[in-house]
């Protein structure tokens, strides 16, 4: 057993860091957040010239040859320094997918250029029901002169806004069972049938309604199998759930810090704030959650990366960290204060992304239900 | 990154895991005691099982060969307490106390003799010893005891009197924090360690009752009790420094998870029993049950882990100790949901559920997270230890 990171990932952890709290000051945050685009063009291709858009791509694919648990390490830096941007939708929900259930053809076409910075992807999944379930996709696409015709309205679909392509999971045949009949299509985001509209968001994250009107796409643009796309979504929902769990503990490790530096700087009564008791529980409570998150991340990574049946562990994780991530925001909201209730200050951009992430990809009670069915209830 | 065992150790396991089957006996599951439940008749159960444990050297696994342990490695270790742990074997906190608290101590600052007899003892399973540090008014500010030990030629005497003494009345001896001097500018500088025969003249035991209506905490009173100068352990007035390095050397109850993984298991079950592992909100409860034993499992194996680097935990364990004793009041109120009416009835009851275990978790969680240092001191050293918190 070895729970800690090898040697290369120190590395990629200390040199993300690094550049980040360089490349990405709270300031350049704060401007991303309030624009419609999310992200800067200039940081994203320095992120692409780092090497890290292609880090998990095997080399054939111009990518790095690492592994998941190298992009844990990585998105735990990201959620660190709350880094906007469309990196978590184009490497998590578009490559990984195309990895792993794209054609030979498809492959040569998307990673090499997600690798060197050029395309920005997402995937188009959850609808208006709001749901992460087989039975939630109703987007149809029907057969049409050999092509596919899509119809329906996504929701919540992250950095949608700045695709260059989609992954739209759509419903190509009603059957009895509704994880059958489920297709993936890379769809050009430039297509004139779709209509995509910013929502606003607690965290300022991009999250878009996206309606396909009759949007025609060749059925090359098929992901893997006619009727067989639910097994890739669920992988990718996996993978997705530990990677936002890579996230936030990134963020509540962040937080935690900030709240101990200020308890231990803010003088109130003639002492720091941080020799009362109170305040020290507080500390004491935020480490335990950080420290708790970090390590069923990390274990439900391992699994994945390994290719082991990861179902409850990665349920156990998102479960347990997005609830701890808001605790600990909550209570370093407490620390700060009153200063913490200012737009000016950074505390509230953790605040948010811990709302949004605990959501994301379902939440503790979905993933809780998840637990109790793999305990065989 | 890598959370698998090694084939080597999961083959360790299986042996632990069959041994522990083979040797505990089945009147050992119909008593069924918590901690702080024991009887007469399950001590003895326990005494000839640990024994068993000291024999194949695994009750003491960390010590060295030559003091009846195996040097075992930290992982090994691991697997051997959750082992015990899962299959209820007959340990209890006595074990923990002497083999994690005591020894480590006779270990780093006992004389050779010293080692030969107590710590070999403890390893073997051969003694008990109670701990005494509590007083009525030295709980945790422990540093304020007040017991003196007098020299006076080859002897100490010692005055005062001990509370919470667990098992002091099947104890050979205690291990005992007393005042050598009472004139030290800092409490901290004036105490020191020995080792002390329960049948010395002048000791004198009251039973305390506790919450389970069982005898296991003792008030222990020292009446000029004289004892031979060689069991002072370590340095005359250096015994909060050793005691303090006992504490810190393995507090983390690496097995609990693995416990509650038990127990969660025979809730499943129950649940499946009272059919209302349908009830949506059962299934939630019950499911955040199996995530925090997880993290309380990640935790252990943290420490675990941590130390087979030779990287030292201190605020980790306290960490740990908080967590899973929070842990353990919320598994006793999930099986009250579970079991309604039922949960309430003593184990006696022919009405009464999983042998009254619920009622009697009820009550037995009450006591982790206050003695062997309250979450609160936990907290407190997890702010100032670990985040660097200032005390004032």
């Amino acid at each position: 057993m070895d729970i800690g990171l090898s040697e290369e990932q120190e590395i990629l952890k200390t040199a993300a860091r690094d550049f980040l709290t360089k490349e990405c000051p709270k300031k350049l945050v704060k401007e991303l957040d309030e624009s419609d685009k999310g992200y800067s063009l200039e940081l994203w291709r320095k992120m692409a010239e780092l090497g890290w858009m292609g880090l998990v791509f095997p080399e054939e694919y111009d990518g790095g040859g690492g592994t998941f648990l190298d992009l844990v390490v990585l998105l735990d830096e990201m959620g660190y320094n709350i880094l906007p941007g469309p990196f978590f939708s184009t490497i998590v929900l578009g490559g990984l997918p195309i990895l792993k259930a794209g054609s030979e053809e498809q492959k040569r076409k998307f990673l090499p250029r997600i690798a060197r910075g050029e395309l920005i992807l997402t995937m188009a999944l959850t609808e208006p029901s709001a749901s992460y379930d087989a039975s939630s996709i109703t987007v149809k696409a029907s057969p049409r002169n050999g092509d596919y015709s899509i119809n329906g309205t996504k929701l919540f679909v992250t950095d949608a806004n700045v695709a260059d392509y989609l992954l739209c999971v759509a419903r190509t045949k009603e059957t009895a069972n509704p994880k059958t009949g489920i297709t993936i299509f890379v769809v050009d985001a430039k297509n004139p049938g779709i209509k995509c509209t910013l929502l606003k968001t607690l965290a300022r994250d991009k999250q878009n309604e996206v309606v396909f009107d009759n949007v025609s796409v060749p059925k090359e643009s098929i992901l893997g199998d006619v009727d067989q796309g639910w097994p890739v979504i669920q992988d990718t929902l996996e993978k997705a759930a530990v990677a936002k769990c890579a996230e936030m503990i990134g963020g509540a490790q962040a937080t935690l810090e900030m709240a101990v530096n200020y308890a231990k700087e803010r003088i109130q009564f003639n002492r720091p704030i941080g020799t009362f008791q109170a305040v020290q529980h507080y500390c004491a409570n935020m480490v335990a959650d950080v420290d708790g998150a970090r390590y069923i991340t990390y274990k439900a990574a391992w699994e994945l990366n390994e290719g082991l049946p990861a179902t409850k562990s990665v349920a156990i994780a998102k479960a347990w960290v997005g609830d701890a991530y808001q605790r600990v925001t909550i209570l370093g909201h407490q620390i700060f204060g009153g200063i913490g209730f200012t737009m000016d200050h950074d505390m509230h951009l953790y605040y948010r992304r811990a709302k949004a992430g605990a959501m994301a990809f379902g939440n503790s009670n979905f993933h809780r239900e998840i637990v109790a069915r793999e305990l065989g209830l | 990154m890598d959370f698998s065992f090694t084939e080597e150790e999961e083959a360790f396991r299986k042996e632990v895991h069959d041994w522990i089957k083979k040797e505990t006996p089945q009147r050992w599951f119909e008593l069924d005691p918590l901690f702080w439940e024991e009887t007469d008749e399950s001590w003895a159960i326990s005494r000839e099982f640990q024994q068993k444990l000291g024999r194949k050297g695994w009750l003491a696994p960390a010590y060295p060969k030559q003091y009846g342990g195996s040097d075992m490695s930290h992982m090994k270790r691991l697997i051997l307490a959750e082992e015990l742990g899962y299959n209820k074997a007959p340990v209890g906190i006595e074990m923990e106390v002497a083999v994690n608290w005591v020894g480590p101590d006779l270990l780093l600052f006992g004389s050779e003799e010293q080692k030969q007899k107590y710590a070999t003892g403890i390893a073997k399973g051969d003694l008990v010893i109670c701990l005494g540090y509590s007083e009525p008014n030295a709980g945790s500010d422990l540093a304020s005891l007040q017991t003196t030990a007098v020299q006076e030629n080859d002897e100490f005497v010692i005055n005062g009197n001990k509370i919470w003494t667990s098992y002091a009345h099947y104890a050979d001896y205690c291990w005992l924090a007393a005042r050598t001097d009472p004139n030290a500018p800092r409490k901290y500088d004036g105490i020191s360690m020995f080792v002390v025969d329960m049948k010395t003249p002048g000791i004198t035991i009251h039973p305390l009752i506790n919450l389970m209506n069982r005898h296991s905490f003792n008030e222990v009173f020292f009446d000029n009790v004289r004892i031979p100068k060689e069991n002072l352990v370590g340095k005359k007035n250096n015994g909060w420094y050793e005691l303090m390095i006992a504490l810190d050397s393995e507090r983390s109850l690496i097995g609990t998870a693995a416990t509650f993984q038990r127990l969660l298991e025979d809730l499943l079950e129950y649940a499946k029993e009272r059919k209302c592992h349908k009830d949506p909100i059962i299934r939630q409860k019950l499911a955040e049950m199996a995530v925090e034993i997880e993290v309380s499992r990640m935790m252990c194996y943290r420490i675990a882990w941590m130390f087979s680097r030779d990287l030292h935990p201190s605020y980790e364990s306290s960490m740990s100790m908080v967590f899973t004793s929070e842990l353990l009041r919320r598994l006793a109120d999930v099986g009250m949901d579970i079991a309604g009416p039922y949960g309430q009835l003593e184990r006696d009851s022919k009405w009464a559920v999983l042998q009254g275990r619920i009622e009697r978790l009820c009550l037995n969680c009450l006591s982790i997270g206050v003695g062997g240092g309250s979450n609160e001191i936990q907290r407190n050293i997890i702010a100032q230890r670990g985040l660097g918190l200032p005390r004032k």
